[in-house]
C-alpha cells in the first residue's frame, strides 16, 4: 500500500514534469504553423529541419550550429585551463588555496544574469567589441569552476607517491605528466568536459549580454527573439523533439554504464 | 617550476573575468553618465515605486516557489531514495533530465500547454511554470545526499525505539538538511533572477527583478542597471551566508 501510493505520487509528478515536452513532441508530427492545432500526420517539417527548406531556415539552421560550435569550444577550452588549475590548487596550501577555491566558486553562485551583465560591462569598459569571442570567453568562465570541481576529487584519490616514483624511474617530467598524471585525472576531464558542454548548451542570460548587436544567435536567443516576435517557428518543433531524445538516450547510456562498471569492480 | 605554480594563469583568468567584472559593477552603480561619482543610482530604486513593487513581487515568488519545490521535492527525493519503495534507476534519470533540456524551451512549452488549453497567462501560471522548470533542481541534491546517508543512523534510532515518524523526523530529516539548503540555493536566486521566464510565462504581464536589469542595461541605462545588479548580488550574499556552500554535493554523483 504505501509503496502503492510512493509509485503514484513519483508517476504523477513525472506525468506533469513531461507533459509540455510530450505535447510538443505529438505536435512535431503536424503541419500547422499553430501549436494545439491538429491538421493531420505530417513528417514535413521533419523534412524542413533537415533540408533546410523553411521560411528563417538559415537563422535557426545558423543558431544551431553557433550553439555547437561555441559549447564545443568552451567546453574544450574550459577542460584544459580547469584541469591545469585543479593540479596547481591542489598543490596549494592554507590560505591562498581557501582565496583561490573562494573566487572559483563565485561564477557559480552568481546568477547567470550576474555573470551576463558583469561581463558586457567589462567588455564595454574594455572596448572590447562584442561578438563570437566574447560570448566564448563568458561561456569559458562560467564552465570552468564545474571542471576544477570534477577534477578536484579525482586529485584527492591519486596516491601522490606515484607521479614521483615514475620521475625517480627516469621518466621526464612530460613523460610522467600523459603517462602517470591525464590517465590518472580522465575520468574528472570527462565528465568536466560533459557538464561544461552542457551548461555552455543551456546558456540563455550569459549569452544574450555579450553576444553584442552584430545579429549572433545561439538556439536560446533565437528562441527568445522567436517568441517574442509571436508565433514560434514550426520547425523548433522537430528539433526540441530530437534534443529531448538525444538527451534521454545518452543519460540512460552514461548511466548504465557507470552502473556496470560500480557492479564490476 | 613548482606544481602549485600551476593555479597561476586560473588566478590570472579569474581576476580579469570575475573579479574585474564585479568591480566595474560596483563602480558603474556609482556613477553617473558622465563618469562622476553619485548615489543617484541607489537612491532612484528606493524611491521608484515600480522598481520597488517588482523586487517585492520577486521576492515572493521566489519565496512560494522555493518553498513548494520543498513541499514537493522531499517526499520525491525521498521516495527516489528509499530502496523498498523504488527500484528503479529509470526514474531517477527521468527526474534528473529536465535539467539538462534547456530551461527555455521546457519553459515555452509550458506556456504552449497553457496557451492550448485556454488558460490565461498570470500570476498562476507563473508559479505552476517555476515549480516546473526547478522541481528538478530541489529533487536532485536532496536525493544525493539522502542516498549517500549513512543508514545505520535510522537503524539505531528504531531499535533505540523511535517510532518511523520520530525517525524521519528527528534523524532523516536533519540530517538531508544540507541537500535541502544547496537545493534552496539552486531554487531561490535563479527565480529572482531569470527574466525570459517569467516574461514568457505571464506574457509579460508580470516583471521580475531580472527583467528590470535586462531592460536597464538594453536600453543603455548602464548606470541604472548595475545599481540594480549590485543589490541582486547583495541578496545573493546574505542567501549564500544563510545555507553553506554544497554545490559540491548538488553536482556530484550521477550525470
Amino acid at each position: 500500500m504505501k509503496k502503492f501510493i510512493a509509485q503514484t505520487y513519483i508517476w504523477i509528478l513525472l506525468i506533469l514534469l513531461y507533459a509540455p515536452l510530450v505535447f510538443i513532441a505529438v505536435f512535431s508530427f503536424t503541419e500547422s504553423r499553430v501549436l494545439g492545432n491538429w491538421t493531420g500526420f505530417s513528417a514535413r517539417l521533419y523534412a524542413n529541419l533537415f533540408t533546410g527548406d523553411m521560411q528563417g531556415s538559415s537563422s535557426l539552421l545558423s543558431a544551431v550550429e553557433n550553439t555547437l560550435l561555441i559549447a564545443l569550444i568552451a567546453a574544450a577550452v574550459s577542460t584544459l585551463l580547469g584541469t591545469v588549475a585543479a593540479v596547481g590548487i591542489h598543490h596549494l596550501h592554507g590560505r591562498t588555496k581557501q582565496a583561490v577555491t573562494f573566487l572559483n566558486n563565485i561564477p557559480m553562485i552568481n546568477p547567470d544574469i550576474i555573470t551576463g551583465v558583469s561581463l558586457f560591462l567589462l567588455f564595454v569598459f574594455l572596448h572590447f567589441s562584442q561578438g563570437y569571442v566574447t560570448v566564448v570567453l563568458a561561456h569559458i568562465t562560467f564552465c570552468t569552476p564545474y571542471v576544477v570541481l570534477s577534477v578536484m576529487p579525482k586529485l584527492r584519490q591519486m596516491n601522490p607517491n606515484i607521479y614521483e616514483a615514475a620521475m625517480d624511474l627516469g621518466a621526464t617530467p612530460s613523460q610522467a605528466l600523459w603517462k602517470v598524471l591525464v590517465p590518472q585525472l580522465r575520468p574528472g576531464m570527462v565528465s568536466g568536459f560533459i557538464l561544461a558542454f552542457t551548461m555552455s548548451l543551456d546558456d540563455f542570460a550569459v549569452t544574450f549580454f555579450t553576444r553584442g548587436t552584430i545579429g549572433l544567435d545561439t538556439l536560446s536567443t533565437f528562441i527568445y527573439t522567436d517568441a517574442r516576435k509571436g508565433g514560434l517557428t514550426p520547425e523548433l518543433r522537430p528539433l526540441m523533439t530530437l534534443i529531448f531524445l538525444i538527451i534521454l538516450i545518452l543519460l540512460v547510456v552514461i548511466n548504465v554504464r557507470q552502473a556496470k562498471t560500480k557492479r564490476t569492480v | 617550476m613548482k606544481r602549485s605554480h600551476w593555479s597561476i594563469p586560473y588566478v590570472v583568468f579569474l581576476t580579469i573575468f570575475v573579479v574585474l567584472p564585479l568591480v566595474l559593477v560596483l563602480v558603474y552603480a556609482f556613477q553617473d553618465g558622465n563618469g562622476h561619482f553619485t548615489i543617484a543610482n541607489i537612491t532612484k530604486f528606493f524611491t521608484d515605486s515600480d522598481a520597488l513593487g517588482t523586487f517585492a513581487v520577486s521576492i515572493e515568488v521566489a519565496i512560494e516557489n522555493t518553498l513548494i519545490c520543498i513541499l514537493l521535492g522531499y517526499p520525491a527525493a525521498w521516495i527516489l531514495s528509499n530502496k523498498e519503495l523504488n527500484r528503479s534507476a529509470v526514474t531517477i534519470i527521468l527526474f534528473i533530465m529536465p535539467m539538462w533540456i534547456n530551461a527555455l524551451m521546457r519553459t515555452l512549452a509550458t506556456a504552449e500547454l497553457f496557451n492550448m488549453f485556454g488558460i490565461t497567462l498570470g500570476k498562476g501560471t507563473l508559479l505552476f511554470g517555476m515549480v516546473y522548470d526547478y522541481l528538478p533542481f530541489m529533487i536532485y541534491p536532496i536525493y544525493n545526499v539522502l542516498n549517500k546517508m549513512d543508514k545505520s543512523y535510522s537503524e539505531a534510532a528504531q531499535d533505540l525505539g523511535a517510532t518511523p515518524w520520530e525517525v524521519f523526523w528527528k534523524v532523516t530529516v536533519p540530517l538531508s538538511m544540507p541537500g535541502v539548503s544547496s537545493g534552496i540555493l539552486m531554487v531561490f536566486m535563479p527565480t529572482v533572477s531569470t527574466f525570459a521566464i517569467s516574461e514568457f510565462l505571464t506574457n509579460n504581464k508580470i516583471k521580475l527583478f531580472g527583467t528590470i536589469i535586462q531592460e536597464n542595461i538594453n536600453s543603455s541605462m548602464w548606470n541604472y542597471g548595475a545599481a540594480l545588479a549590485l543589490i541582486m548580488l547583495i541578496i545573493i550574499g546574505i542567501t549564500t551566508l544563510f545555507s553553506d556552500d554544497q554545490k559540491e554535493t548538488a553536482q556530484g554523483g550521477l550525470i
